[in-house]
């Protein structure tokens, strides 16, 4: 893990050398990499018709149209092993030469950063190009007795159920955040996806539960306006410092920071809320990445991130993503960098301590 | 109410919805006419046009291939007996006795006409379901899912075929093959070994490839005949559509089973063709001829199949939770198209949810209606030769297998699968049992300790939950009924060469039959030793399922070991004990190797230069062919699985070649 920390330093000088290239040179780069009548592959790791698919679908005919040489881009699944395998193949298949590409989620990082068997990846090695980001909203139900995230103080000491998908999923964000507000909290797994909870939650099985934003605004709304759910925090998002704001897509919500205080009387800190921070980075401000092999030279990583700009500066982009993807703007450039860094770290300590809880009390053995 | 009918109407019937949606129809059928490509691929081909189109068409051309695929994969059910797919894997066990049978454009033509029936079925059922669906789903608690899981489980008894006990002791396999992977409820490894192929537990269409078609190509190779064998094609379409019409009430039945099944999320799409397929062997009471060809074991899966998509369409669209694989794209092509799903598509978008149910009614219209005119000269492949087929197929289930995962382990696994299904075929091991074992272990095991989990034990008191209890209780009986109404003692019985009683000559008699038992014996002995390495909530259901399967494994070797003359357990194909086949002239171990050299070529030079190298040597050394006869079949076959990798962008399994070289597409 000591490696991570050597690397990152090494990934932000990267980053640093990289922008004043980027001022320098930025015709000499697309002049030397011309993709004309080849074909990009997009490795997605998940299978089709998952959100990665949907992201990397919508994404790639704008890349195609705006990489030197209007390559065409094709979106390859590879899924299994929770996304590991197709993140191995890249590792140890892809060339260096623009014409692989891979599309990482929450999924894909979780494994890595709790250190996972199967992870035969590592992420400090690849030069990333894009994150975009996605957020979530924890909600509850009324008949837990609160009618506003206010009264979260009267959770405290319910027992609470929550369906989830398995205790190293992207479930493990409002995990580690009921954890750190006190919250006693009954997880039964083995839930499909985010929407069978949610399918839980209106037949009153579980009382509490958290949905990515589209689904929020798509399916819980209505509840919400029916009394039926509560809704209690977003996840937020980070701003350029890194530090946590609220969800621009939830204004009125507040974050966990927020809601930690007013049960705590204080801000949070500790082991528990770096663990929190570095998995909710990892799942959701920097859920989607989009990377390039190792031993990508400045030049190509440079050609790539032209085209992202270009991408989000296309007007039709910005009249069609908000409708697929959500409201939350894809980020290339220092944004990304910070993003990847935030989402791809974590210290040794926190590590162990999550592994060790995941262990205790959910019967997770990583390793074999 | 009528505006908003009015409205989804006049958006279907234009020009340009039915233009979109017939290019769906067309490009669904191509797709679907193969093996192992279902609407995934379908869908995946076209999600990049969906761009520039407004959305209604888009909706259209989505639909279009939605639609045709449950009908179009029946080609290869009937005609191969390659299950095409998870939702005509029932269709097999009739469909493909029918072809051997010489009735191939027969049972096509009634499993087209089935299949349109069905969608147009569903689609009337669903338009006014969709109205109460909501909380009709949102009682189908984990508690009632279970129930449902424990219904479809026992259909075993109505697929068991003579002997009960081989049933319940295939089922056992299957609910121990379908746990291996992670344990729903903590996540922990079970049965993987270390084999990264094996956290995810087996595919599903490895599993119907291995059991199904493996088999039988294996069987065909050692017979060396045609698939029709010498009895022709037989009376043509218009006898198919005459069965449906006959058998309006089941077909009408099934469809309904279809599409309420289909609407119920969790339960997968999987199960239905066999609850249908087992609901037609339960009630038909008149002259049943299952598993050798009975039009009505085609009639029921295919009818419930197609109106099951409509039914999965609900909860994709009031919940956005996808009731199978083509539903998660067809969720994916509609969020690109920036519709969300939820409850608005039951208030304010209602008039775009009738347009997509009855679009999917119309769609099924076309796409039947061109099989149906495609059925007799495609079923002509039945009269070709067989070892000229044989490579084809041979090719057409390694590429269908590793659709799964794209790696060569899809092909192993399909291996070492059809070794096992070979060896139930020949000792009468019901494989359909296996395999809705294997459908159900996962839902089972999950939504049992679900509902545990929330509701306690008393789960088994809720209303729901007795009403499901009930309805098993009755398809138990009824099955029962029908086997003994149908079949006299004698038929009941095996035949087998008179030999003497007792233990020594049973053994002798039977031993293939009793190493094979032995095996699985051992099998269920090593799921049972690694469930005792897993916490308890991982350990239960394996644990118990192991114990149950090797249970009525042992009562099988008394029965085999002691049991007299003529015991019903006995069957062992290839001493003609219990089957009316004649035993084939050619080696069973000589036909698999044609299918493990292709996979060991694979290993070694990747798929692509493999399948080269298999058609030119089974071609010159097995099939005898002309030089001039392999070079066309070669290239046919690579110019075809190529066009067909390069339109889905997919890349072959690669070998050693590929580890150490970097080659061009398509060698890579």
């Amino acid at each position: 893990m000591t490696d991570i920390t050597r690397f990152t330093r090494r990934a932000a000088l990267g980053a640093a050398a990289m922008a004043a290239a980027t001022i320098a040179l930025p015709g000499a780069a697309q002049a030397q990499y011309d993709f004309s009548g080849q074909t990009v592959e997009w490795i997605i790791p998940f299978g089709t018709g998952g959100g990665s698919d949907t992201w990397a679908r919508f994404n790639a005919p704008f890349l195609s149209r705006h990489l030197p040489g209007n390559p065409t881009v094709a979106v390859v699944n590879e899924p299994g092993g929770g996304s590991t395998r197709g993140a191995n193949l890249f590792a140890t298949r892809a060339q260096a030469d623009g014409l692989t590409i891979l599309g990482t989620s929450g999924s894909t990082q979780f494994p890595y950063l709790l250190g996972d068997p199967r992870v035969r990846y590592e992420y400090q090695d690849w030069s990333v190009v894009m994150v975009g980001p996605t957020g979530g909203v924890a909600y509850a139900s009324p008949s837990t007795g609160i009618s506003s995230v206010e009264e979260i103080g009267d959770l405290v000491g319910q027992r609470l159920t929550y369906a989830s998908q398995g205790a190293t999923s992207l479930d493990l964000v409002p995990m580690l955040a009921f954890r750190l507000l006190g919250l006693d909290v009954h997880y039964v797994f083995g839930f499909g996806g985010r929407g069978d909870g949610r399918l839980a939650f209106e037949r009153g099985e579980v009382n509490i539960d958290y949905q990515t934003s589209s689904a929020f605004i798509n399916n819980v709304t209505p509840l919400v306006e029916a009394g039926e759910a509560i809704p209690l925090m977003s996840w937020g998002v980070l701003d350029e410092d890194g530090n946590p704001q609220r969800d621009p897509t939830f204004p009125d919500l507040p974050i966990l920071e927020e809601v930690y205080e007013m049960v705590h009387g204080e801000a949070p800190s500790g082991d528990l809320y770096d663990a929190y921070k570095a998995f909710n980075t990892a799942g959701f401000a920097a859920q989607k990445m989009v990377v390039l092999p190792e031993g990508a030279s400045d030049e190509l990583v440079e050609v790539y991130r032209q085209a992202w700009r270009d991408v989000f500066a296309d007007p039709e982009y910005q009249e069609t993503y908000a409708a697929a993807l959500g409201a939350y703007g894809q980020v290339t450039d220092g944004g990304a960098d910070a993003l990847f860094r935030a989402g791809t770290t974590i210290d040794p300590e926190v590590r162990a301590m999550v592994v060790q809880i995941l262990s205790d009390e959910y019967n997770v053995r990583l390793g074999d | 109410m009528t505006d908003i009918f009015l409205s989804a109407l006049t958006d279907i019937l234009t020009f340009q919805h039915i233009g979109y949606m017939l290019l769906g129809v067309v490009v669904g059928l191509m797709i679907g006419v193969f093996p192992g490509l279902g609407g995934i691929a379908g869908l995946s081909l076209v999600l990049p046009f969906l761009y520039g189109i407004d959305t209604t068409s888009a909706l259209a051309l989505l639909i279009g291939l939605i639609a045709v695929i449950p009908t179009s994969d029946t080609f290869a059910s009937v005609l191969m007996g390659i299950p095409g797919s998870s939702a005509s894997q029932a269709t097999v066990l009739d469909g493909f006795p029918m072809s051997r049978n010489g009735e191939a454009a027969r049972a096509l033509s009634a499993a087209f006409f089935a299949s349109l029936v069905g969608g147009i079925i569903g689609a009337i059922i669903l338009t006014g379901f969709v109205l109460v669906a909501r909380p009709v789903i949102l009682s189908f608690s984990s508690a009632e899912l279970f129930m449902l899981s424990v219904f479809g489980l026992s259909m075993v008894g109505v697929l068991a075929g003579k002997s009960l006990v081989k049933g319940l002791a295939a089922c056992g396999i299957g609910l121990v093959i379908g746990s291996v992977g992670g344990a729903p409820a903590t996540g922990e490894f079970r049965m993987v070994y270390g084999v990264d192929y094996l956290y995810d537990g087996i595919p599903l269409v490895i599993i119907g490839l291995g059991l199904f078609a493996v088999p039988e190509i294996v069987d065909l190779l050692r017979r060396d005949r045609s698939i029709a064998g010498d009895k022709g094609l037989g009376s043509g379409w218009f006898a198919g559509i005459r069965d449906v019409i006959r058998n309006w009430w089941l077909t009408l039945r099934c469809s309904s089973i279809g599409a309420l099944i289909g609407a119920i999320p969790g339960l997968g799409g999987t199960v239905v063709d066999w609850i249908a397929y087992g609901h037609a062997v339960q009630s038909t009471k008149d002259n049943p001829r299952f598993g050798q060809g009975d039009v009505r074991g085609v009639i029921a899966p295919e009818s419930a199949n197609n109106a099951k998509e409509g039914g999965g369409l609900l909860p994709t669209l009031l919940f956005g939770i996808p009731g199978g694989g083509a539903m998660a794209i067809f969720l994916g092509g509609m969020v690109l198209l920036g519709i969300q799903p939820g409850p608005s598509m039951v208030g304010s978008n209602l008039d775009l949810t009738y347009t997509i149910v009855w679009s999917l009614a119309l769609a099924n219209v076309f796409g039947a209606g061109l099989c149906i005119l495609l059925a007799v000269p495609i079923s002509r492949l039945t009269l070709i030769p067989f070892k000229l087929l044989a490579p084809f197929m041979i090719v057409v289930i390694c590429f269908a297998s590793f659709q799964a995962t794209r790696i060569l382990e899809d092909m192993l696994a399909l291996l070492v699968l059809g070794l096992l299904g070979i060896y139930m075929r020949r000792f009468g091991w019901p494989r359909p049992a296996l395999l809705i074992g294997f459908v159900l272990a996962t839902q089972a095991e999950t939504y049992l300790y679900q509902a545990v989990q929330f509701y306690g034990w008393e789960f088994l008191t809720r209303t729901g939950v007795l009403i499901i209890i009930g309805l098993t209780a009755v398809s138990i009986w009824l099955g029962m009924r029908a086997k003994v109404s149908s079949s006299s003692r004698d038929e009941l019985l095996a035949e087998e060469a008179a030999h003497a009683s007792g233990l020594t000559e049973n053994i002798r008699a039977r031993w293939p039959q009793l190493v094979f038992a032995g095996l699985m014996l051992a099998g269920f002995a090593l799921a049972v030793q690694d469930a005792l390495r897993q916490s308890f909530l991982g350990q239960v259901f394996p644990l118990m399922m192991a114990l149950a399967g090797g249970f009525f494994t042992l009562v099988l070797i008394g029965l085999l070991a002691f049991g007299r003359l003529g015991t019903a357990a006995a069957v062992d194909a290839e001493a003609g004990i219990g089957t009316d086949e004649e035993a084939p002239e050619r080696s069973m171990l000589a036909s698999l190797f044609w299918l493990a050299a292709l996979v060991a070529l694979t290993w070694v030079t990747g798929f692509f230069i493999a399948l080269v190298v298999f058609f030119i040597v089974f071609l010159q050394v097995r099939a005898r062919a002309s030089w001039l006869m392999t070079a066309i079949l070669t290239a046919g076959a690579a110019g075809f699985v190529l066009t067909l990798a390069y339109a889905l962008n997919m890349r072959f399994p690669g070998g050693l070649l590929q580890d150490l070289y970097r080659l061009p597409w398509p060698f890579s």
